[in-house]
């Protein structure tokens, strides 16, 4: 075992077992800190594959920005431990099918195919950020600026969903 | 047994590397706190700590023991794991973030176990360099906000509340005032930042000038950010007890007070590195004679401390105080005997220099000026700051297009 396929593994451990926790724990935050663990690990993936600069994108904006403000809203409601009640019959069945017909898709492309795989584990190369400025900012501009509009949109019905209504 | 060293030296190197940094970032921390309470007590026309060994220089020894052995309840109700996070989380991402930063551009001299040791954890040519601290610092509002939050008490969660609002609306701005300076070098590797602040008029090339509005701007956000006067309302003692770690006692509440000085050990290099040219002297390169500038300071500092140790009151003093003037002395005479150590010392000197005079500015700061209101803050953080450093990214981002980088 090399070094690098010890710590791809340590990591995608460190990935499933963060998810599995935020579904299973029963009060918010610890749910939301199982959250930031699965972010941190997801980085440590990305810069295992050489995108360091995806890496630390991942971490300020998802396991800083946005989790934050997850963690701020929870402790600002003061949200306490969460009463499990039953499953719905509807997630019940259906859930169950679904989960495994996506478990077993994904295991048999994983087993087809025999590069992927490794390549998850494998230091390269993979998006330099001059690269993907580039592509972001030259080949995607279009889509990416309608992107943004489209967060501005959604900033400014915020906005105006949460001011307070003036007095007539 | 010399196989398997060479085999894994680079990890052991780095291993001795980590041990190495993480002693003297927490010596210093531990003096940090003593110029800090001198420094403010002669600001306030007071003497400061000044029982503990001579002028108190014993006095971080002594609180280091205090904090150890005090008795360490757990507050009833906590949310035990959390609780004990915390001070983890907090504590080891304010130490991790020093890795990142560079203290010199050459190796040393002479190999290791066949090894460049660069001075630094990691090697210079990392390409993230200030991105990994803008992500290690994002991190580092979870040690505040869960502490506040676990406590299950009313003054810490307002501190932890305010602290995580107050970390999301400046970080905004401290990420966005550095990209003026990303544009300039181009990169994101804080080595390549330095080196392309070299200019032949030495201190004419640092980004100070062109990007001073870019600098005030992380300078206030980076102190936002760290918690301090005058933006420590999580902490606010007039309203709030002590903030965030009011329930932390003994060593938990040391390693809060541990990582808020290594957060602002970190930002005076950044500081350092980013705007003032890093471990570039301020001098134009052919002036030869400022090499001996460190030698010029050390010599007189150690012959004060003598002078004064000799008339200090206590014994101890007479006896600690002219041993250290000697080392400064001796340090100050090796300096100009062997003119190799001295030429290799140059941009370590700077650069901790540099550090010196913002961890001072923020002592400064802390003994001058009051606390903001806290919607004061809010309205400063979002309504100033982030439009002026928007605006000095487009200023730049023009000038750039319009003339070409600076150099």
């Amino acid at each position: 075992m090399t070094a690098p396929l010890i710590i791809f593994f340590v990591l995608a451990t460190l990935a499933v077992g963060g998810a599995l926790s935020l579904i299973f724990q029963k009060h918010p935050i610890h749910s939301a800190l199982s959250l930031i663990v699965v972010m941190v690990a997801l980085a440590g993936l990305y810069l295992l594959m050489g995108a360091e600069f995806v890496a630390a994108v991942q971490i300020i904006v998802y396991g800083g920005a946005i989790m934050v403000l997850f963690v701020f809203v929870i402790m600002l409601l003061n949200a306490g431990i969460e009463e499990h009640t039953n499953f719905s019959k509807l997630a019940g069945f259906p859930g169950l099918l679904l989960a495994f017909a996506l478990t077993g898709f994904i295991a048999a492309t994983i087993a087809r195919s025999t590069d992927t795989v490794q390549a998850a584990s494998q230091p390269g190369n993979m998006a330099s950020t001059r690269d993907l400025s580039t592509m972001i900012f030259k080949d995607f501009v279009y889509p990416f600026e309608l992107t943004s509009f489209l967060i501005l949109v959604a900033v400014l019905g915020a906005i105006v969903l949460a001011q307070r209504e003036a007095k007539p | 047994m010399n196989a398997f060293l060479y085999a894994n030296a680079w990890l052991i190197i780095t291993v001795v590397k980590v041990a190495l940094l993480l002693f003297i970032v927490l010596t210093v921390n531990a003096y940090l706190t003593w110029f800090e309470r001198k420094v403010v007590a002669h600001i306030q026309s007071r003497w400061g700590p000044h029982r503990v060994g001579p002028h108190g220089l014993l006095q971080p020894m002594a609180d280091g023991l205090k904090f150890l052995f005090k008795e360490d309840p757990t507050p009833a109700g906590v949310d035990r794991f959390v609780y004990f996070l915390a001070p983890l989380v907090a504590l080891a991402l304010a130490l991790t973030s020093i890795a990142i930063i560079p203290f010199g551009p050459d190796p040393l001299p002479w190999k290791i176990l066949g090894q460049t040791i660069y001075l630094g954890i990691l090697p210079p040519n990392v390409n993230i360099g200030i991105l990994a601290l803008f992500a290690i610092t994002a991190l580092g509002v979870y040690g505040v906000a869960l502490a506040g939050w676990s406590s299950n008490s009313k003054y810490p969660l307002l501190g932890g509340l305010r602290s995580s609002a107050q970390m999301i609306s400046y970080e905004l701005a401290l990420t966005l005032s550095v990209v003026g300076v990303l544009l300039i070098a181009g990169s994101f590797n804080l080595t390549e930042i330095i080196n392309d602040q070299t200019s032949r008029y030495g201190i004419l090339g640092w980004n100070i000038f062109p990007q001073f509005l870019g600098f005030l701007c992380f300078f206030t956000a980076a102190v936002a950010e760290t918690n301090r006067v005058p933006f420590d309302l999580p902490e606010a003692e007039s309203e709030l007890v002590a903030g965030f770690h009011t329930e932390y006692a003994s060593f938990k509440f040391a390693m809060f007070f541990i990582a808020e000085y290594t957060s602002m050990i970190t930002v005076s290099c950044l500081c350092a590195i980013l705007f003032f040219g890093g471990w570039l002297s301020p001098f134009p390169a052919s002036w030869t004679w400022t090499y001996y500038l460190p030698t010029a300071l050390l010599l007189p500092a150690g012959l004060w401390v003598i002078w004064d140790g000799l008339h200090y009151e206590t014994i101890f003093g007479k006896v600690i105080l002219p041993g250290i003037g000697a080392v400064l002395c001796i340090l100050a005479i090796a300096l100009v005997i062997f003119p190799g150590v001295n030429n290799y010392i140059q941009a370590p000197f700077w650069l901790l220099s540099k550090i010196f005079v913002f961890l001072f500015v923020y002592v400064w700061m802390r003994g001058t000026l009051p606390r903001l209101r806290y919607d004061q803050l809010m309205a400063f953080g979002w309504k100033m700051l982030l439009p002026v450093s928007i605006a000095n990214v487009v200023i730049t981002s023009f000038a750039i297009l319009r003339w070409g980088a600076i150099k």
